[in-house]
């Protein structure tokens, strides 16, 4: 321990483990830029980091473990706070690997509606990223800008669920509700203004010296490092690989939509900060040619699978059997036959996947959650070495991890 | 006597299974209906034991021995174009047969197929590591060992990764119990407070709907407040009640139409 009136620097936070220049400096947990608990212990030379070492779990609260103890339905709610960005999309992945394992159809208009809350959940999921890489950084105006926008976006998720941030808007076997009638011109009114709001960011962004100097060249991942770090969406696009999960395996309504999936191979902050812009207005393209697609559909909103899923709520109300099966449903929950499946889907932050093993028991035997942040974090690890201190910020605002997900 | 309970599997179980119900089976079909997976199992077969191979849900599954681990992984990624490990973890079957299942999840971009890789090891044994092929294993192994306890040799960095480095007991094993056993009610205590605390203190509750009743520092009863950390378990004051309505009800008195501003657009 070092003396503090000895006139010699007297630092908090840092540790003086040798008599060499390497500092070992322990970044977070409690860190505004870190977006949640990330503990980072750097080993330094001057100011160049030379080795990193994340620490996480400092938000693990077993949801593996939790899943392994509830009904399906039961841990719907619960997916809502991996990535409690954008939960919806976390909704969607497991609802879609427990019907893959039932074997489930969908009605087509509860796709249309998935559709729709999975792309604004991405729209929101980009503009928070937008905001809060862009105040890490420094730039303020960015950050009320974009959360301006998003919070339209919070508001047409209320008027469909009542919820803001945790939605719990997906059930398995389609959704619990119809959209409310203002919903489309709502909408479509946010989506006329978004290309204007998008370019009001890259105006301020894009030519900004300060952004620029903290984006270009920094952070620069290789194609073969992506990919053998598991990374995924905008991670590995932004390495070269055109890999987008809704294009090239698509479910839902994926393949009856024309979108690109925006790409670049210089794999550095920027060029990931590039595809964020791209792919928002890709969904803006989604979601009007989606909401073209409601007109005209039945109004089914659950699939009808008495084995699985409760009956409409007016059969529950007038047929005795149908009553019966909700109580066995809602009290014992459903049983999926013996199997196993590995679902991914294409969240916001990457490749979000649900492994299930099922025993045929009202339980899962086995929930694997594949949360693309876990190794978007892990990468540090290997991409931090090399770059200097105020990089560090930069390096995490474009990994865009959540640490809901991360630690799960 | 009291009611034995079961100490290999303290998960929770369904409460009534109807003695006749058969679960039904997700359908498996062979192999050799997929031209890409059957190509790719001839890879596999033509090195190593298979000891079974099908398709389930669009995905190939393999069940290899343990011991190939490394080298069928390494065939896939360099010989079958699986380049990417989405995922590995284990599954635990000490209970029924006394191993830990391990699965691995690949991805090949070019072929867009996924195939699970699956072995089986026994409690004590150790596997070896993928971190050489595939740099993501670093934090999934650790993660499987942090989780159930399986050992991987040849790991750069062997260590717990969500769990505390000092926890004891692995949260995933089904024998692990739900509220979480006797260390870890004990755990912050001790850190935190120092063991010798832990007669004042007492041990952690883990039951998130545990409530109590005579708590008056957590808890509120709307209509019958008490000052913050009253002693109520002898009785309690009662609480007056007053309603706003006896001093008279807010009202507006001079309403102008038209001074006023009615807001029908929230201007999205």
């Amino acid at each position: 321990m070092q003396q503090s009136n000895r006139l010699r620097p007297f630092f908090e936070n840092i540790t003086f483990d040798r008599v060499d220049n390497e500092m070992i400096l322990n970044f977070g947990p409690q860190h505004p830029s870190a977006h949640g608990q990330l503990r980072l212990m750097l080993h330094m030379q001057q100011e160049q980091i030379t080795k990193a070492h994340p620490d996480i779990g400092y938000l693990h609260r077993g949801m593996e473990k939790m899943a392994e103890n509830m009904i399906y339905n039961e841990f719907m709610p619960t997916t809502d706070r991996m990535d409690y960005i954008a939960s919806s999309s976390n909704n969607y992945g497991f609802a879609l690997a427990v019907e893959k394992l039932i074997g489930l159809e969908v009605p087509r208009r509860a796709k249309v509606i998935r559709m729709l809350l999975l792309e604004v959940n991405r729209l929101m999921s980009h503009l928070f990223w937008l905001a809060t890489t862009a105040l890490d950084i420094g730039a303020m105006t960015v950050f009320l800008y974009a959360f301006r926008e998003r919070e339209y976006l919070m508001d047409l998720v209320e008027d469909y669920c009542g919820a803001r941030l945790t939605h719990a808007a997906i059930r398995i076997g389609g959704v619990p509700l119809d959209l409310p009638d203002n919903f489309m011109a709502d909408l479509r009114k946010f989506l006329d203004k978004l290309p204007e709001n998008i370019k009001d960011y890259e105006d301020l962004l894009d030519k900004n010296r300060v952004w620029l100097m903290r984006m270009e060249n920094v952070g620069v991942i290789s194609k073969e490092m992506a990919l053998s770090w598991g990374c995924s969406g905008i991670m590995l696009r932004a390495s070269g690989v055109k890999w987008d999960i809704r294009k090239e395996e698509p479910y839902e309504l994926y393949d009856e939509v024309e979108f690109n999936v925006p790409v670049s191979d210089k794999g550095d902050n920027y060029a990931r900060y590039k595809l964020y812009m791209a792919e928002m207005r890709e969904s803006a393209k989604i979601l009007y040619q989606v909401a073209d697609m409601y007109e005209g559909t039945s109004p089914e909103l659950m699939a009808h699978a008495p084995q699985y899923i409760s009956a409409p709520k007016l059969d529950i109300m007038t047929q005795n059997y149908a009553l019966m099966q909700h109580f066995v449903l809602v009290t014992q929950g459903m049983r999926p036959p013996v199997g196993e499946v590995y679902i991914p889907t294409e969240s916001p932050k990457g490749e979000l996947g649900y492994y299930i093993n099922s025993q045929g028991g009202p339980y899962p035997y086995r929930l694997k959650l594949r949360a693309p942040s876990f190794w978007h974090t892990g990468i540090l690890t290997d991409l931090l070495p090399g770059h200097y201190i105020p990089d560090v910020v930069s390096i995490i605002g474009t990994t865009n991890i959540v640490f809901g997900e991360v630690d799960r | 006597m009291r009611a034995y309970t079961p100490k290999d599997n303290v998960q929770a179980k369904s409460y009534y299974t109807d003695r006749f119900w058969v679960a039904p089976q997700v359908a498996k079909s062979a192999v050799s209906d997929d031209e890409v997976f059957a190509a790719d199992l001839e890879a596999i077969k033509a090195k190593f034991d298979v000891l079974d191979a099908y398709i389930q849900v669009e995905q190939m599954i393999v069940i290899i021995n343990a011991n190939d681990n490394y080298a069928v992984l390494e065939l896939l990624k360099n010989e079958c174009e699986y380049t990417q490990l989405s995922e590995m973890s284990a599954i635990d079957w000490l209970d029924q047969e006394g191993k830990f299942e391990i699965f691995y999840q690949m991805l090949s971009m070019t072929k867009r197929k996924r195939v699970r890789i699956k072995c089986k090891i026994d409690e004590k044994e150790a596997i070896q590591s993928v971190e050489k092929l595939f740099r993501c294993a670093d934090w999934s192994e650790r993660e499987m060992y942090d989780m159930f306890g399986v050992v991987v040799n040849n790991h750069p960095f062997m260590k717990r990764i969500l769990m505390p480095e000092d926890w004891e007991g692995f949260p995933l094993r089904k024998t692990y119990p739900l509220q979480g056993d006797e260390f870890a009610a004990w755990y912050e205590v001790d850190k935190i407070f120092g063991k010798e605390a832990r007669e004042i203190i007492g041990p952690e509750n883990r039951d998130p709907a545990r409530i109590d009743r005579y708590d008056t520092k957590r808890f509120s009863r709307l209509g019958h407040e008490v000052p913050f950390g009253t002693d109520i378990s002898q009785g309690e004051p009662d609480t007056p009640l007053v309603y706003q309505e006896q001093e008279g009800v807010f009202m507006i008195d001079k309403f102008d139409a038209q001074k006023s501003v009615v807001i029908s657009d929230r201007h999205r």
